[in-house]
């Protein structure tokens, strides 16, 4: 049995925060200076140039590289041989996510009913997803998701007869509308079966994949590639003004799926892809 | 700061626009402004869309001027603004026309308008601008002087006069019809 304090909890999540919020991770600068290399549309690549200069202002200066610092979608795993002393997970992370938006000088993004649609103004609650895993680790994840391109992102039960072909057709359909809103270059994260709730969690949880990986499934891998390929072909380009790099890459996630079911969930993800983990040893 | 065909000059705005600005103003071309932009997002919209309907003044005279469709962060010790980029522009177009015809000469944003929005653009003769998406610490450089206007309970989302400098933008939608997504869409779509 492994004991983590609540307070040590807390204190690392503020810290994610503040950290994915001003530091865009390697793989995401990479995959961006990769784009600006390869980008033929003069207009783009000098977007490109710009959104690294960016990136690289607000690590060194430790303000956020974007005023969306989103909501806090926060992600568990839980080691069953863990026990937390003086505190509660989800009361511990939240804590955690007031305090580093507070001390980051974040946004405050989180009204408290869609009726009244009054500020929290502490960004809390985060939104929560504890996965139980044998052992005695613990691993959270803080992705710091902004409302441009998660409203852009669609979710739709399919008919199984229209096969992956529909499934192409809807995300290149979601991508296309959402154009310069969704901040472009984006990142897909594509959830293929499961359930209405698990389907929408895949793709969320595929953004989290490092850009350069290979998804292990070969299936997906090559849908992957297809995908990235169709929609580089737009033309829509860096924030919408022209060019072959409206995506940096396309994740998909796929869980099993009920006979009469094809779920989809096109979750995209803009150019500033924050998050940060920490795991306990 | 952008790339331009060097046979082009660099087009400098300064607000207040006049309409001989904007009549010029051509979609995908990019323009430095200097001067005033204020700031409102969905909640100011929604409070200005009350205040017309009941009858009331807007709490700054629109006449000639530019929104900013903007909620920057709250600035750390020593800085007047944190990080400052464009908000979505669509989640706007149902309140825009009217402000439009009050005499609003431009907004600027990120992401498509609707057809009446653009439409509203070609009969008051006014623009539509595309700022930086996601380049929120770079664009805050050009933002000289922060001055509340209204709305303060709002918090990030209340009106702010940003005194700016050189503030980068791409004409997306002009007073001709012309949208400046649609032709690189055009313009770069493998076939």
């Amino acid at each position: 049995m492994k004991e983590v304090a609540a307070s040590d909890i807390c204190a690392r999540v503020a810290e994610l925060c503040m950290r994915a919020c001003t530091v865009l991770p390697p793989d995401v600068v990479a995959a961006i200076e990769a784009a600006r290399d390869r980008e033929e549309s003069p207009i783009g690549r000098d977007v490109l140039s710009r959104l690294l200069e960016n990136a690289a202002l607000a690590a060194e200066q430790g303000i956020p590289m974007c005023q969306d610092t989103g909501l806090a979608v926060v992600f568990v795993e839980l080691g069953e041989d863990v026990r937390l002393t003086g505190g509660h997970l989800e009361a511990a992370i939240a804590e955690g996510v007031r305090e580093g938006y507070e001390k980051g000088y974040l946004r405050k993004s989180v009204v408290r009913s869609p009726f009244d649609r009054r500020n929290t103004g502490d960004n809390t609650p985060p939104v929560i997803h504890t996965q139980v895993i044998p052992g005695a680790s613990l691993e959270i994840t803080v992705a710091a998701k902004g409302a441009g391109s998660e409203n852009m992102s669609a979710l739709r039960m399919m008919a199984p007869a229209g096969g992956i072909d529909a499934v192409k057709r809807l995300v290149l359909e979601t991508v296309e509308k959402a154009g310069a809103s969704a901040c472009p270059p984006v990142v897909v994260g594509l959830g293929l079966g499961g359930s209405f709730e698990q389907c929408a969690l895949i793709a969320k949880r595929a953004l989290l994949r490092s850009l350069d990986d290979r998804n292990p499934d070969p299936a997906a891998a090559d849908l992957e590639d297809e995908l990235l390929a169709l929609i580089n072909a737009t033309g829509i380009g860096p924030m919408g003004v022209g060019g072959r790099t409206t995506a940096l890459a396309v994740k998909v996630g796929t869980a099993p799926c009920h006979i009469a079911s094809l779920p989809v969930a096109v979750n995209l993800q803009c150019h500033a892809a924050r998050h940060a983990s920490y795991r306990w040893k | 700061m952008f790339d331009r065909p060097s046979s082009e000059p660099l087009i400098r705005l300064t607000t207040p626009l006049k309409e001989k600005d904007v009549l010029r103003l051509r979609a995908g071309q990019w323009v430095v402004i200097s001067g005033t932009l204020y700031t409102a997002r969905d909640a100011a919209h929604k409070r200005m869309a009350e205040a017309l309907a009941r009858g009331e003044d807007l709490p700054f005279d629109v006449d000639g001027q530019i929104i900013y469709y903007v909620g920057p962060t709250p600035p750390p010790p020593g800085r007047i603004i944190g990080a400052a980029g464009p908000t979505t522009a669509g989640r706007m177009d149902s309140y825009t026309p009217a402000l439009l015809a009050l005499g609003l000469k431009g907004t600027i944003g990120k992401g498509p308008r609707s057809a009446e929005v653009r439409e509203a653009l070609k009969q008051h003769k006014a623009v539509y601008f595309g700022a930086l998406g996601g380049a929120g610490a770079l664009l805050s450089q050009r933002i000289r002087a922060v001055e509340p206007i209204a709305y303060e309970d709002l918090g990030p989302e209340a009106i702010r006069g940003l005194t700016v400098e050189d503030f980068p933008a791409i004409v997306v939608n002009d007073c001709q019809g012309n949208d400046a997504y649609e032709d690189a869409r055009r313009r770069w779509r493998k076939a």
